[in-house]
């Protein structure tokens, strides 16, 4: 990332400028919010296609709650996005848990469903009006920074935390690592493995809050291919796709660069067609460094 | 007769362990050769060369009087040589006739060719005596059918030299009569059949010659009529025991454990013994014998179906691992890779495992406590490492297994059960395991051992306790203790029959 932001800073002299790169760290918040949810999923060894589609559900039933009655707290609105969003979490977890279905399929069957309620709820026409204390929630500066900045850094931080210094963090690895082995060492494996996935689905419930927020207004459209955001975040991160492997800090530099990518290209003026192409180039690129290093 | 096959001076190691060194194995045409010897004598790496699974690191194979080589199972099929494996390989999925055909479809253009598929198998299957519709997916028979299938498949390649690998391990008598019915008649047709057991009684009804692996080593070759099971067993188990093993200094206490009639459904029945502070007890068996599934059931990890445990006099319930751990038992498993370790995890992690939520501060983890813990533990089991950092799927096969000694000592168990203790690891770091658990003894904790390896078992065991097919054919004490003894024990027979 280092020689990213050099290169960039030589390339374009607008890159390297306080304000530009508060924006990046700002339009790589909400990747990174979900991102940390997606890093938990991963390291279990599973996956979470649903988070994009959670979130287009949660925005706009927090929006709706926004715009039904402009003098309610805004944080009757939080609660229904982000408790929507873990009972996403919560029905994803039990499935793959407990009934055994796997990962990818459960959330692909998630992600389909997800996205499809708030389209029927909403008839397909996004919610405007809202109140000005939801459109604040990611619109506002404190101290001078975007609000955005401060979710991410609590959100990530959070998430480091609990994976690095819980005894639940060492057994989510642990699970990645070798499940059966785990399980002999009296961990409740199938517990914490439904608890990853009601964590990636709280976050996408905040996620959804704050891109609604972001946009002021509730739409069932939103979001479209963030589970692809947050999952190539990860492994340029140094997340292992097989479980066991990787870290929240990892994930945030993953999701820092994609940014930037996009952010410089912007600044340069290339077309966005060319950026996905590059993208998906660094992505190989990440993970084919990591296998290298692996093999050594 | 005319000779089918013949391999010479056959060598083969896997790293630094070689597993048969200048073996000889011959077939006649019309002529059923057992090749028998303990586990890990090198009868099935000797067939699995033959077949291309493996490759040789030095000898001759002739096969149909032409020296050759195959370098992979379907070269050695279309050159008219099977084997039919012990664990039977089915596409579950795939009707009979498709898994017949596998990889040789009878073809219309580009489209196969069902019907004709379909004609053939029944002939086939025929040719057993089998009536199974040809279009049955595999999934759907049973494991004697499915091993007919695989003759069928045999058959169909016109196979000539049949391997059988342990047939009958998994089917029941009338099973086995119909398979020696087949293979009397696959002798008549001039097929050779090489067949690996370790039950005395069918080797002296199936077979003409019987061939003796010990230790990867060729020992004899003899006609069956002109043998006992007693010098079979002499020749399978005549070594000496290595002075390897510590002195049993430790002496049994307080009763720790007892079972009494354990079962699970198809598995074991009606287990009973007893288990004291100090003491180490063996549990012997052949392979598929019930034992590896009798001590997963008291840790827990699955349910016993009948049966009741005792510890330190206290009827107990454990239905998880984790109850298992509570009531200080500890289970080092037979494969370190599968149930073992998290091998991309590094040693530190992989020892405070069990322990880490007892030393947590609240919901977090106390990494120096656990860092300090590990620290210990590889200094007092002296486990090779750069630090505890050090990822364990990098370390040795022997300080792998030391790794997971110390992440179960940590819990101070009472009750230690080894699950094969010292498989693929070299003779150092076998003796060093073996004072361990010598030490853990004279501290008073009941230790089960579970090997394969006949000496090992000898060497280490105060008292022991045999299997054989899920059942309990004896217990042995201290001075009965004896290569012979177990043998006979182990293929099935009863306490004096041999």
């Amino acid at each position: 990332m280092v020689v990213l932001i050099i290169v960039m800073s030589v390339m374009s002299p607008t890159f390297f400028t306080s304000r530009n790169l508060l924006n990046v760290v700002k339009q790589a918040s909400i990747t990174s919010i979900i991102g940390v949810g997606m890093t938990f999923v991963l390291i279990t060894g599973g996956i979470d296609l649903s988070v994009g589609s959670v979130m287009a559900l949660s925005g706009t039933l927090a929006a709706s709650v926004a715009a039904a009655d402009k003098n309610l707290p805004v944080f009757a609105a939080i609660l229904a996005g982000a408790g929507l969003g873990t009972l996403c979490g919560l029905i994803n977890g039990i499935g793959v848990s407990y009934i055994g279905f796997p990962p990818f399929i459960m959330t692909l069957g998630m992600m389909t469903i997800a996205r499809g309620i708030p389209l029927v709820y909403t008839n397909g026409t996004p919610i405007f009006g809202l109140s000005d204390s939801f459109n604040a929630l990611a619109n506002s500066r404190l101290l001078g920074i975007p609000t955005l900045v401060y979710y991410m850094v609590v959100f990530s931080a959070a998430g480091y935390i609990i994976l690095s210094r819980t005894v639940l963090g060492r057994q989510i690895y642990g699970i990645g690592g070798n499940e059966e082995a785990a399980r002999l060492s009296g961990v409740a494996t199938a517990k914490l493995k439904m608890l990853v996935y009601v964590f990636s689905g709280f976050l996408s419930g905040i996620a959804g809050i704050l891109i609604c927020s972001r946009i002021t207004s509730g739409n069932g459209t939103v979001a479209q291919g963030y589970e692809m955001n947050a999952i190539s975040a990860a492994v340029i991160g140094g997340v292992s796709m097989t479980g066991g492997y990787g870290s929240v800090l990892g994930m945030v530099v993953g999701a820092m660069i994609l940014t930037i990518i996009q952010n410089s290209f912007d600044i340069m003026g290339v077309n966005s067609f060319y950026q996905d192409i590059i993208k998906g180039i660094i992505i190989l690129l990440a993970v084919f460094l990591d296998l290298r290093g692996k093999k050594k | 007769m005319e000779l089918l096959l013949r391999m010479q001076n056959i060598s083969k190691s896997f790293g630094t362990n070689q597993v048969l060194r200048e073996v000889q194995f011959e077939l006649r045409a019309g002529e059923v050769h057992a090749l028998i010897g303990e586990n890990g004598a090198g009868k099935s790496t000797l067939m699995k060369i033959l077949m291309g699974i493996y490759s040789a690191d030095s000898g001759r194979i002739t096969v149909f009087g032409k020296e050759q080589t195959f370098e992979s199972p379907s070269q050695a099929l279309h050159a008219k040589v099977a084997m039919i494996h012990q664990e039977l390989n089915p596409i579950m999925e795939l009707s009979v006739a498709e898994n017949i055909f596998m990889g040789k479809e009878e073809r219309r253009g580009i489209f196969v060719d069902k019907k004709k598929q379909e004609e053939k198998t029944r002939e086939y299957l025929g040719m057993l005596g089998v009536e199974i519709p040809p279009g049955t997916l595999m999934k759907e028979l049973n494991v004697s059918e499915m091993q007919m299938v695989e003759i069928a498949k045999a058959l169909s390649y016109g196979a000539r030299i049949i391997i059988m690998d342990e047939p009958t391990s998994a089917i029941t008598d009338s099973e086995v009569e119909k398979l020696f019915g087949n293979i009397r008649k696959l002798k008549e047709q001039g097929a050779g059949i090489v067949y690996i057991s370790h039950k005395m009684n069918e080797l002296f009804e199936i077979s003409d010659r019987i061939t003796v692996f010990r230790d990867g080593q060729y020992t004899v070759t003899a006609e069956t009529k002109n043998v006992t099971p007693q010098r079979l067993i002499k020749a399978m188990v005549g070594r000496e025991i290595n002075e390897i093993y510590p002195e049993h200094k430790s002496h049994a206490g307080e009763t720790l454990l007892s079972v009494k009639n354990a079962g699970r459904e198809g598995e074991f029945k009606d287990i009973s013994f007893e288990l004291h502070r100090g003491e180490k007890l063996g549990i012997a068996g052949l392979m598929g014998a019930g034992r590896t599934e009798l001590v997963m059931a008291l840790f827990g990890a699955r349910k016993l179906t009948g049966g009741s445990v005792e510890i330190k006099g206290e009827a107990v319930d454990i239905r998880t691992p984790r109850d298992a751990i509570r009531r200080k038992i500890a289970l080092v498993t037979e494969d370190r890779k599968l149930y073992g370790l998290n091998l991309i995890g590094c040693v530190g992690d992989n020892i405070v495992s069990v322990v880490e939520r007892k030393y947590s501060k609240g919901i977090f983890h106390n990494r120096r406590k656990c860092n300090g813990l590990a620290e210990d533990m590889v200094k007092r089991l002296s486990i090779k490492v750069t630090g505890i950092r050090q990822i364990t799927g990098s370390l040795s096969g022997g300080n792998q297994q030391k790794v997971v000694l110390a992440k179960w000592l940590l819990n101070e168990p009472d009750i230690i059960i080894f699950d094969e203790p010292t498989r693929g690891i070299d003779v150092g770091a076998k003796t060093e395991i073996y004072k361990i658990i010598e030490e853990l003894a004279c501290e008073g904790k009941g230790i089960i051992i579970i090997s394969s390896e006949m000496p090992e078992l000898i060497g280490l065991s105060h008292r022991m306790i045999v299997l054989h097919e899920g059942r309990m054919t004896g217990g042995l004490d201290i001075d009965e203790l004896t290569q012979e003894n177990i043998m006979t024990l182990a293929s099935g027979c009863g306490k004096g029959d041999a």
